[in-house]
């Protein structure tokens, strides 16, 4: 399938010579939802701005729907719906007035009952009078998502949305995000979040000190990288790991036994026969895999 | 061109206007009062007629030219000032829009309040004194082309302007006394022929000789230079604004 987003050899290297981005190639597909992860300052969010037009590439192309980001500016931003980072709004505009002014910006025919139904949906409606300096944080970053639905883009990047907003917002959030994508929209997230990224994201980015280390669908990922560990309580502690088991990775805390598992050495039969046949006994069996975010964290020391 | 774009950021910055009524139109309509109050009746009274006008209908061309002037900068800085210190300016740069709509929609908006603004201090004077327009088409030219030209130039230090500070620097330590000094309450030939060859480099006394001589035809220097000084000005504006939006000047780290 033709990518929706698609950047090659991606340079930016800000003024000061602080070279954010570094030989950035990435391909979206259309209608997915992409996780771009990585720690503070990996740069996200300058992928995101050089993307929507916002920071100027120091080289590379960048297309969006197949419009160049700089030759056919007009065709690929009339796309793309941006939710930045930040909280910047008008301070002394209305909510309505606002999101209004994003659809009209983005030059499409105003459509009353197309802004009620979003703003609706953003549990914003009650609102729509409301200067938006009277708004709380949380009910801004929605008036955010709101602007930048508002001209229907096809591709919406969502710059940390759910930052700051609470628990039951954020679930509202991720059901938004699930009925954009059956409508047929791409989404390109960024999140702290690690959880959230793997309950909605069908891909996953990882970003570092301005490297795309990795870029894998998040079912692999979570195959390829996620460990299985086999926790046994022990009624009795042991002071050594059996010699039946010293070739593995076993481990003692307390009355705990770690086993990280690995199949190729010794299957779990196997190793439930080993404690049967020491006499050892036991009190709980548990097996663990690790989070995205245990990997998220793996990847980010290395 | 995309209308309905400009169209929208039009009205939003007309919007903006009718917020802050109070300081966009009462403020400079009650300080032209005084203006009158002081320079019309008080000290105008005392004064003989200048080039064959009264003092009071002389000062009023320079009065308003000074008003567009300097509202027109003013609001048109604070204008695209404001969204880039607050950060809403992502927006607009993120809109499918190319520089010229976010430039004209701007820049219109701001030029339009300044045109209205000198509309209704031309109307305040006439309660004042006597006003004769002798050439109303050209009146409204130099008022359209005036506040269009230093809309953009305006436009252009509020790109520039770092700070609060920064965005009143020129204004205050530039266009102000340029302004006083361009001859909106006396006339250049009462100056001593020095000084007289010396404000011949000051912009803005083109500016008001030509607006002037709409209204009472005399002027200090000839209506085509006034015209080509104007369109010099707009022209170099036009040309900077090109250069920032190509370079994404303080616009696009
Ligand atoms: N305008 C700028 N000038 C200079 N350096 C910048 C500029 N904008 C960003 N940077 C630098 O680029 C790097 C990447 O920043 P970016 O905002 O993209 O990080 P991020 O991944 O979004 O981080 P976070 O998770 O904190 O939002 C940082 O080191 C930042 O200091
Ligand atoms: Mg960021």
């Amino acid at each position: 399938m033709e990518s929706i987003i698609s950047i090659s050899k991606l340079n930016k290297t800000f003024k000061g010579g602080f070279q954010a981005l570094k030989n950035i190639n990435l391909e979206v597909k259309p209608g997915e939802i992409f996780a771009l992860l990585g720690p503070n300052g990996a740069g996200k969010t300058t992928l995101i701005k050089s993307i929507c037009g916002l920071t100027m590439p120091t080289e590379g192309k960048i297309l969006v729907g197949g419009y160049d980001i700089v030759e056919d500016y007009k065709k690929a931003r009339r796309l793309v719906g941006l939710v930045p980072q930040e909280l910047t709004t008008d301070a002394f505009e209305t909510v309505w007035n606002t999101v209004c002014f994003s659809r009209g910006v983005f030059g499409k025919k105003k459509d009353s009952q197309f802004i009620e139904k979003i703003l609706k949906d953003l549990s914003l409606w009650d609102k729509k009078s409301n200067i938006l300096r009277t708004l709380s944080g949380g009910m801004k970053r929605r008036v955010m998502i709101a602007k930048a639905l508002s001209h229907e883009p096809k591709v919406l990047f969502l710059d940390e949305p759910t930052a700051g907003v609470d628990v039951e917002l954020r679930k509202g959030m991720w059901d938004l995000v699930s009925e954009l994508k059956a409508l047929g929209v791409t989404i390109i997230l960024t999140t702290h979040y690690i959880e959230e990224a793997e309950l909605m994201a069908d891909r996953i980015g990882f970003i570092k000190n301005g490297e795309i280390i990795m870029v894998e669908d998040k079912d692999k990922i979570m195959k390829k990288m996620s460990q299985k560990t086999i926790e046994v309580t022990l009624s009795d502690k042991l002071d050594n790991v059996p010699t039946e088991l010293k070739h593995l990775d076993v481990r003692l805390f307390g009355d705990k036994m770690n086993y990280l598992y690995d199949e190729s050495k010794m299957n779990m039969q196997s190793f439930l026969n080993v404690l049967v046949q020491k006499n050892i006994n036991v009190q709980d069996i548990q097996t663990k895999e690790s989070s995205l975010e245990d990997i998220f964290v793996q990847l980010v020391k290395k | 061109m995309n209308m309905t774009a400009i169209g929208a950021i039009y009205k939003f910055e007309m919007a903006r206007a009718w917020r802050t009524l109070a300081q966009t139109i009462a403020a400079p309509v009650i300080s032209t009062c005084l203006y009158f109050v002081v320079f019309g009746s008080a000290i105008g009274s005392r004064i003989d007629e200048v080039d064959g006008i009264s003092y009071g209908s002389f000062i009023v061309p320079g009065l308003i030219m000074l008003s567009v002037l300097t509202q027109s900068i003013s609001n048109s800085a604070f204008g695209i000032y404001f969204p880039k210190f607050t950060g809403t300016i992502y927006e607009v740069l993120s809109a499918p829009l190319s520089f010229l709509e976010i430039v004209v929609g701007y820049v219109c908006a701001a030029a339009s309040k300044s045109i209205i603004l000198g509309l209704l201090i031309l109307g305040t004077a006439h309660f004042f004194v006597d006003v004769t327009i002798s050439h109303p088409f050209w009146m409204l030219f130099f008022l359209v082309l005036t506040a269009l030209t230093f809309s953009l130039f305006g436009f252009l230090i509020g790109i520039w302007a770092e700070s609060f500070e920064e965005l009143q620097r020129i204004p205050l330590l530039i266009v102000t006394p340029l302004a006083f000094l361009g001859g909106s309450f006396y006339s250049i030939s009462m100056l001593p022929p020095i000084w007289q060859k010396i404000s011949m480099l000051n912009p803005v006394v083109y500016l008001i000789s030509g607006f002037r001589w709409s209204f009472y035809n005399q002027a200090d220097v000839k209506v085509s230079t006034s015209l080509i000084i104007i369109g010099c000005i707009l022209a170099i504006c036009i040309y900077l604004t090109y250069l920032v939006f190509k370079t994404g000047y303080k616009l696009k780290p």
